[in-house]
């Protein structure tokens, strides 16, 4: 009844001094605008790759760097393993699953088309990856163990590249050639791309965007001669002998369920380390497990680029909401006498503070819905980057509705201050000058 | 002008004096940090590269047979080389901001460690015309170490001699000649027989800023690690030469992956993201400062709308428009000076947090500076269509409505 009354006020309020209306709700939109856009785009990248899953993966790290090699001075540990270090641990099985994975980068050659060879991000990695990382199969499936010990020449790939060289038929148990080898596909993987590429971190592969698209067991992908994307030589070594060199080019994943496995696989790392310490192997014990999203969080996996702009439209939010708090007050110092009357008239205090917010939270909903338009605007200018999340950009609907939640909480924060001084003001000396 | 009296009048309207304070303040610390990092963007999209960028074409090759990887490249590089228009060809591993990258530690002791990540670049024979590198003392490799130059099962070139970056001649050898002093890496020794002019590093975003001009050159014979051509032709030819080239090793190499780009397209790639971020936050800066500008404008359009009565007394005793005039030009110099020495201070400590978090260098003083007068002029451009308003006040309005 009376929020009827004041939203008339607020409306007749506003149509009064249409320049001062428009240019706050404008001001407002563009840092709401603004805000959306990165906050949008932040919370895609620094997302749940997995969810419901990411709790219970947990990245392995091991030390084998000489004491008095430079990096043995940062406090970080190496992010890759030794292929030793990371089959020792693969192979001991202490972990409900585990995977040792690297990237390669794998020329494909196109026997059904007259296409020309062309890379692909390629994964090599074992038997366990597709289960542990909940990679859903469309047809097919993955390599077992015993494939991979028998270095067989088969590859899983991904939904993408099927339609490209089989149109999207079931191309299980076709050919694929890599690296001018034949491959036998054994499985299609449905789409897949979690976000981040958690799994290929200083492996080499990107960090967002589209997924990788040929998988092929390590043994068999090292057998037929593919080299690691990246590797790290911490002293001089057999670069054409990765197997025993002292290159770290693997990343170790390992399946907890619990608390409990946790602990146990720490323990179990632990005593790894200082047997490798007793055997020679290493000189340092130092180990790591961290959950996924602690790893993504400590290597920073989300661009420096992306928190600075975030950073950015909030500051300039925050100086739009002074704008708009110093504009509403301004407005309302010169409603003195209107409020004098209404004062007079038998208004309460509340009443008043009431109108005022009521008249902030109108300016609010329609800074909400133009800066809708400018997030709107702001991502589409996003996706025509060439960064490679550019094609993530797309606003959903809990940040739609955090527009609007946005919008009316900056604008009712902006409205505290300037209602709180109308209902300060005291009839007599108001009604005495008009 | 006597600020007294305006002292006095902010006084009673501090809340809306604050406001205009607090924005300035923010806008000056926001600009203040978005420029410098403007500039950072720029002067690294802008690094220098003592090569001529100009007139390189490159073609990355991929999946040659490495059985076979010498003579095809050899074969391929005549073959490159009998293109009309093609002035000189070679191979390389990689390229200054080009995506493969190979990093290695170069010390002048043999077993001491390196803190620095040096981009390592194999070049065949010829390589030092198509970059066009600068030779500032010394001698580029002989045929003869071109003919001879090899890798070790380490990935280390077995030729035993090195072309050197200046910086990395200064920074290793401080006031001596590098010619003819080694470097070591595990052990291997190298010796100096050149030095060159800056070349830039393969990924300067991961050798970090120590590594951005620190290059080392060997010299190969051709082979398959090397999976780069690079041609040199005049700018105007250069499309032509990549397209022309391309058509040649899609016949010579049917089963290779070839990837052409012109030098110029690698340097504009490698800084895209830096260039996408200085345009974003220029506009982000403009469209604040409007919005601080118009928020100076509103608010005090209202105030002098508030005291109209006021002002008409002023004139009606004798105060002239220009006295008017300045008594809000100087209002709003007070309220901008309060707001600018707010805003560097806020300034600085958004610069701390960006040093501890974003490893961005420390803003020189004049960043500061230059917000500070930005923001005074601002304020007082803003305040002068409200300033001229009150001073067109008629003292008769003193007289009514009393």
């Amino acid at each position: 009844m009376m929020f009827g009354y004041y939203l008339d006020l607020a409306l007749r309020s506003l149509k009064r001094n249409k320049v001062l209306t428009v240019l706050m709700v404008l001001a407002l939109a563009l840092g709401i605008g603004a805000a959306m856009t990165t906050l949008t785009l932040l919370t895609l990248l620094s997302g749940d790759p997995l969810p419901g899953k990411s709790g219970q993966l947990y990245y392995v790290q091991v030390d084998p760097y000489p004491k008095d090699h430079p990096f043995s001075h940062s406090d970080k540990l190496p992010w890759l393993m030794t292929y030793i270090d990371a089959m020792n641990l693969v192979r001991a099985h202490r972990a409900q699953r585990q995977v040792a994975i690297s990237m390669s980068t794998m020329k494909l050659t196109p026997t059904t088309t007259q296409q020309r060879p062309f890379f692909s991000n390629g994964v090599m990695t074992t038997a366990e990856f597709f289960s542990m990382f909940e990679a859903p199969f469309q047809y097919g499936g993955g390599w077992s163990a015993a494939d991979e010990e028998g270095r067989a020449k088969v590859v899983v790939i991904a939904e993408s590249l099927n339609n490209q060289l089989f149109a999207g038929a079931d191309s299980v148990g076709r050919t694929l050639r890599i690296n001018d080898q034949d491959y036998r596909i054994i499985g299609v993987l449905k789409p897949w791309a979690p976000q981040p590429h958690f799994y290929s971190l200083y492996l080499g592969g990107r960090d967002y965007g589209d997924g990788d698209t040929v998988f092929v067991p390590l043994q068999s992908a090292r057998a037929a001669g593919m080299d690691p994307v990246n590797s790290f030589s911490y002293e001089a070594s057999d670069r054409t002998k990765l197997e025993t060199s002292t290159s770290i080019w693997l990343g170790v994943w390992a399946q907890l369920p619990d608390a409990a496995a946790v602990s146990s696989y720490r323990s179990f790392l632990t005593d790894y380390a200082k047997e490798q310490v007793a055997l020679g192997r290493f000189q340092q014990s130092r180990v790591g497990l961290s959950g996924l999203m602690q790893w993504l969080d400590d290597q920073r996996v989300v661009p420096d680029n992306v928190r600075m702009q975030n950073g950015l439209a909030f500051s300039f939010l925050l100086i739009c909401i002074v704008n708009t708090v110093g504009l509403l007050l301004a407005k309302c110092l010169r409603r003195s006498n209107e409020i004098g009357v209404r004062r007079a008239l038998g208004a309460s205090r509340p009443a008043i503070f009431a109108q005022f917010m009521v008249e902030a939270g109108l300016v609010g909903l329609a800074g909400g819905m133009l800066g809708l338009l400018f997030a709107e605007f702001g991502l589409w200018c996003i996706r025509r980057q060439p960064a490679e999340y550019a094609s993530l950009a797309h606003l959903d609907v809990s940040m739609f509705a955090s527009t609007f939640a946005m919008a009316l909480a900056a604008s009712l924060v902006a409205g505290i201050l300037p209602a709180w001084r109308a209902c300060a003001v005291t009839p007599a000396p108001q009604l005495k000058s008009a | 002008m006597e600020i007294r009296p305006i002292l006095a009048s902010l006084h009673k309207h501090r809340i809306p004096a604050l406001l205009i304070v607090l924005e300035i303040a923010l806008a000056c610390a926001v600009l203040c940090n978005a420029v410098f990092v403007i500039a950072q963007c720029v002067t690294d999209s802008r690094s220098l590269n003592a090569i001529d960028e100009q007139d390189i074409s490159v073609i990355h090759i991929g999946g040659l047979d490495a059985q076979h990887g010498e003579d095809s490249v050899v074969r391929d590089l005549a073959a490159l080389r009998a293109i009309a228009g093609v002035k000189a060809v070679a191979a390389i591993n990689a390229l200054p901001l080009g995506p493969d990258a190979s990093f290695n530690g170069f010390t002048t002791k043999p077993n001491d460690e390196s803190q620095v990540n040096t981009s390592q670049y194999l070049i065949t024979r010829g390589a030092e015309k198509v970059l066009g590198m600068k030779l500032l003392q010394g001698r580029f490799f002989s045929d003869e170490e071109y003919a001879r130059g090899g890798l070790l099962p380490t990935h280390q070139p077995d030729s035993h001699v090195v072309l050197i970056n200046e910086s990395d001649a200064k920074r290793l050898w401080p006031g001596q000649s590098a010619l003819g002093q080694q470097i070591y890496s595990d052990g291997t020794p190298w010796t100096v027989i050149g030095v060159v002019a800056n070349v830039l590093a393969q990924d300067p975003g991961f050798s970090g800023v120590s590594g951005k001009y620190s290059s080392a050159f060997f010299p190969l014979k051709p082979s398959a690690d090397l999976s780069h051509y690079i041609l040199r032709s005049a700018p105007e030819d250069r499309d032509r030469v990549l397209r022309d080239a391309m058509q040649m090793l899609g016949k010579l190499e049917p089963g290779a992956v070839l990837e052409p780009k012109t030098y110029v397209d690698i340097r504009t790639d490698y800084f895209a993201s830096s260039r996408t971020m200085a345009w974003m936050l220029a506009m982000v800066c403009v469209v604040m400062l409007a919005v601080t500008a118009l928020g100076i404008v509103g608010l005090t359009s209202f105030w002098v709308g508030q005291r109209r009565r006021q002002i008409g007394i002023r004139r009606a005793v004798g105060a002239s428009c220009a006295n008017i005039l300045h008594y809000f030009q100087t209002e709003n110099f007070l309220l901008s000076t309060a707001g600018v020495v707010l805003g560097i201070v806020f300034a600085i400590a958004i610069n701390i947090y960006l040093m501890r978090y974003f490893e961005l260098a420390r803003m020189p003083w004049y960043y500061l500076g230059g917000g500070a007068v930005a923001l005074w002029l601002l304020g007082q451009l803003s305040v002068l269509w409200p300033a001229l308003r009150a001073a067109a006040v008629p003292p008769v309005v003193a007289t009514r409505s009393i």
